[in-house]
């Protein structure tokens, strides 16, 4: 990594392209708090590379006075695959949506997610398709009327999170677009992951999916309908903290702080894939009796998994450690013979 | 002792054939490298069954392998076959139909047992061994199967793996007939099996065995010598086509300076390009096994941007996956090499077959206005030169280039008097420089004479820019609906192509004068038997000329004036009429069409009896 000679302001990191998404979409927040963060990361500007799909999110790189490229649809994670693995110096980005990486992408996610190079993702969830004006996304929730599904969607959401852990995901995180200082704080973090970073964003998409994440991000219900998770802190959440899970053996319940002591709830450990899972599956419709709360933040990371690129780096390395090859040898081969 | 009589030949053709567990690739591969050595010109053609598992002993599971050497130039692993090997009643049945009359069949008569007969859907009684169905031919049984277990007794080997030497009984005694010796294959045995000293010995016996049966039997009447072939001067090796693509794109990175980037997904018959790139790391190759051929070609994609020399490859249905991604690379600009080892399509269509059905889907297979430039390798040595030729282009042009060969040439062998090191051009490469604060802005778009726009990688100070497959302003990369601006654009990455033809050579007539009353045009894998052909028809005394394309897009520039220069012209493919349809489309003439669609090359006798039928009409 270069030194870093004059320190970058955020506009550093603003282009002189006119932003065109529509007013009031949640995407303005990712994009502010993204280029909030990247002066402090550490590094000069050239060495960012924002790698998209298609959709609405994935207009982003073209906002970011950085290098960047605007692919096709689902394989931003593929480009990035083999930027990040010829390039293991550059700061790689993906920014993908829940149609691009999870429906015609979902195949290079999962393998991305599996192989693990030094890369991050930022999904902008919004559970909608915002580009092609409003048909029902793999993650929206069963029976949304959509344009393509009048008589509500029969398909079953992704749970991009649990999606993400069963792909064996070194770094998962969510946090949503209503709230920039979480949103800079689990970007952050998931930059100095080293290994493949998902960062699932919940994004009000205020033309077509209107107030999908209400429930979480309005400040009259936020509190009861959200779980800030915390590394080694208790899982509290409530109106007044009032209320905590506990795990009674594997099994995860709410109980009321009135009644509990805090001692005796699950203290969030980040390093533990096992109740990662059981956090990751707190995926209830929030209109639902008794449902869990909504996490937010890291739910797992794994720093044992050497990143794909170093890996590749190192067998380059070692083949090369009897000097580089002699292209004559290469191509004279084993046997030869003269004609005279 | 052998009372055969020496005889001296021009060329013969020999085809090796049996179950495919039964080793005839390794046996007819060991047969070419000592012929090689040896000094015959030679051309090979493996015959795969489809199936890698395919049923023991049934016709689905026979697995060929004919080469044709000789003392004068080859270019065709030959029509027909003097001498057919066959391990089993099927190998007999899959591939008497390409042995000539009056040829030697040397069956192996355990091959031909109630089991195998029953297998290969033969009648008891009508086991072609005890019949007179073969009386046109000279045939000679032996108890392959039956020598081998007797010479291994003592060898401390299961049978299974003492049926497995039997190959190298038919090498052995192949070496015999033809005057070879047995030392490159002693060679190649004592180092595949250095790790497991019972097989090799047991090889190495059988194969002895093998010759020594020649010496002692009375079957043959003759063994014939092939004198060496006079050829060009200089150091030789043996080489396959897709063995000589790999050394062609390392050579490629090594004269740029670039690492080597493959990103691919398995597929017959490309996949052996992986094989070999994988295995040469230490040239600062990267190869990247990806989850599909979508995968492959984005990874590529990154690559390239990130400064790397980048390839994909596949063959057809690959191809059709890749189809949006290249369109993407054509937007870009930026350099790609795609490799189409072509098929018989469509769909899975036959894998192990070959084919030239892929010209217009290289040519015109995306969405939209999407030009790129076409090569294709004529042979197997010729695959290296193509490769090279292929990334020369894309550095250069910044653009991206498909490199076409086949399955035929893919996997068949030639002699190839290699280049040293030296020989090859460079191929100069120069990434757009570093810009301070005060410097004008950086124009992702700006282009110099070729229309190549800097290659402006990221890391490099001052060049942050975007990228992507919207279309775009000339110069300033800026994204632009603008309606006049598309059709520039459009326009203008087709001269970006057309350009290309300045910088490349002149196409030549290879057999023949430079007019005459016909024009045979051939493009691809092909190249050997049109030659033959024409030079067949041209000691004949017709007025006949064979010219073939490597570059396919854009055309040698000559090629116009070429083509006017025959009373007619004819393009021999194997396709349904492909580049013939190119060539009405870009001269105005009419083009003949001559094609066959079996999988299966040309045989310059039905070249030659085809042309006849054209000259005489
Ligand atoms: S359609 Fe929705 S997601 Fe797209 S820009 Fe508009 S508000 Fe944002």
């Amino acid at each position: 990594m270069t030194e870093v000679t004059e320190k970058l302001i955020p506009k550093d990191f603003v282009t002189d392209q006119e932003v065109r998404w529509c007013p009031g979409c949640g995407d303005y927040s990712i994009l502010k708090q993204v280029q909030t963060i990247l002066p402090d990361l550490g590094r000069p500007r050239e060495q960012f590379v924002f790698v998209s799909g298609i959709g609405c999110s994935s207009r982003f790189p073209y906002y970011m006075e950085t290098f960047g490229m605007h692919s096709i649809h689902g394989r931003a994670t593929a480009v990035a695959t083999g930027l990040k693995s010829t390039r293991p110096d550059l700061s790689v980005w993906i920014v993908t949506g829940d149609g691009d990486s999870l429906s015609i992408g979902g195949n290079h996610f999962i393998h991305l997610l599996r192989r693990n190079p030094d890369v991050n993702i930022l999904l902008f969830n919004n559970q909608i398709y915002g580009l092609t004006k409003g048909q029902y996304s793999p993650t929206s929730e069963q029976g949304k009327v959509t344009k393509s599904t009048p008589h509500g969607s029969i398909d079953y959401p992704f749970n991009p999170i649990a999606l993400s852990l069963g792909a064996d995901a070194t770094f998962v995180a969510r946090t949503m677009d209503r709230d920039p200082k979480h949103q800079q704080y689990v970007i952050k973090r998931g930059y100095e992951h080293k290994g493949t970073s998902m960062i699932e964003i919940y994004q009000n998409c205020n033309v077509f999916n209107d107030g999908a994440f209400e429930t979480f991000t309005e400040k009259s219900s936020k509190k009861n309908e959200t779980l800030m998770m915390e590394h080694g802190k208790p899982l509290v959440f409530g109106d007044t903290s009032n209320k905590g899970i506990k795990l009674d053996g594997f099994k995860p319940v709410v109980v009321d702080l009135n009644d509990t002591s805090v001692n005796d709830l699950w203290i969030h450990d980040e390093t533990d894939l096992l109740k990662a899972t059981i956090l990751g599956r707190f995926y209830d419709d929030p209109a639902k009796e008794n449902h869990f709360p909504r996490p937010f933040g890291v739910f797992f990371i794994n720093s044992d998994k050497t990143p794909f690129e170093v890996l590749m780096s190192e067998q380059s390395e070692a083949a090369k450690e009897k000097g580089l090859g002699d292209l004559n040898k290469l191509i004279a081969g084993r046997e030869t013979w003269v004609v005279n | 002792m052998t009372t055969a009589i020496d005889k001296d030949l021009e060329s013969v053709v020999i085809r090796f054939a049996g179950d495919s567990g039964d080793g005839m690739q390794l046996t007819g591969t060991q047969f070419t490298n000592a012929t090689a050595l040896f000094g015959n010109d030679l051309a090979t053609f493996p015959d795969f069954p489809a199936e890698i598992r395919a049923p023991q002993g049934t016709l689905a599971g026979v697995s060929g392998f004919q080469i044709h050497f000789g003392s004068t130039r080859i270019h065709t692993p030959g029509d027909m076959c003097d001498v057919l090997v066959v391990m089993n009643v099927a190998a007999l049945k899959a591939n008497i139909k390409w042995l000539r009359k009056g040829g030697v069949i040397i069956a192996n008569s355990d091959g031909f047992d109630a089991k195998n007969l029953r297998l290969a859907n033969v009648p008891e009684a009508e086991n072609p061994l005890n019949n007179d169905s073969l009386s046109g031919y000279d045939l000679k049984t032996i108890d392959v199967t039956k020598i081998t277990r007797l010479a291994l007794t003592d060898s401390g080997l299961g049978v299974k793996e003492i049926d497995r030497c039997k190959n190298m009984f038919v090498l052995g005694l192949v070496y015999w007939m033809y005057h070879r010796t047995l030392d490159s294959s002693i060679d190649f045995l004592k180092s595949k099996f250095q790790k497991n000293e019972s097989v090799m010995n047991a090889n190495l016996k059988v194969l002895q065995a093998g010759w020594s049966f020649g010496e002692t039997t009375e079957m043959f009447a003759n063994r014939y010598k092939i004198a060496p072939a006079k050829m060009e001067a200089g150091l030789y090796r043996s080489i396959m086509g897709n063995q000589a693509a790999a050394m062609g794109f390392v050579a490629a990175s090594v004269k740029s300076g670039l690492p080597l980037f493959y990103g691919t997904y398995p597929i017959t018959p490309a996949s052996d390009i992986l094989h070999d790139l994988s295995k040469y790391k230490n040239f600062n190759v990267k190869t990247f096994q990806a989850e599909d051929e979508i995968a492959g070609i984005c990874a590529s994609i990154g690559a390239a941007f990130g400064g790397s020399l980048a390839l994909t490859g596949s063959s057809g249905p690959g191809i059709a996956l890749k189809g949006e991604a290249i369109g993407l690379a054509t937007m870009l600009e930026l350099p790609l090499v795609i490799i189409n080892i072509q098929r018989a399509g469509p769909s899975t269509g036959m894998p192990t077959k070959t084919e030239q059905a892929d010209l217009l889907q290289a040519m015109y297979g995306r969405n939209g206005e999407c030009p790129v430039v076409v090569v294709a390798a004529q042979s197997p040595a010729d695959c290296f030169n193509m490769a090279f030729e292929s990334c020369r282009i894309a550095l250069q042009h910044m653009i991206p280039v498909f490199f076409l060969s086949d399955g035929y040439i893919a996997n068949g062998s030639e002699p190839w008097k290699f280049p040293q090191t030296d020989d090859l051009p460079e191929i100069k490469v120069q990434f757009a420089k570093e810009r301070k604060a005060d410097d004008p802005k950086f124009m992702p778009y700006e282009r110099d004479e070729k229309l190549a726009r800097p290659w402006a990688i990221p890391g490099t100070k001052g060049l942050e820019h975007r990228i992507g497959g919207i279309e775009k302003q000339n110069i300033t990369g800026n994204i632009s609906y603008d309606a006049q601006n598309h059709e520039e654009m459009t326009k203008l990455r087709q001269d970006k192509v057309d350009l290309i033809a300045n910088y490349i050579p002149d196409l030549k007539i290879d057999s023949g004068e430079e007019t005459g009353d016909l024009l045979i045009l051939g493009w691809g894998g092909t190249y050997g038997a049109l030659k033959t052909s024409t030079q067949q028809l041209i000691e004949q005394g017709y007025k006949v000329s064979h010219a073939h394309l490597q570059y396919l897009n854009p055309f040698p520039k000559n090629l116009g004036t070429i083509l006017k220069n025959f009373k007619a012209v004819v393009v021999p493919e194997l396709n349904n009429g492909q580049l013939v349809k190119i060539i009405r489309d870009k001269y105005f003439i009419d083009a003949y069409a001559y094609n066959k669609i079996q999988g299966l090359p040309f045989m310059s006798s039905e070249v030659v009896a085809k042309m006849k039928e054209l000259l005489n009409a």
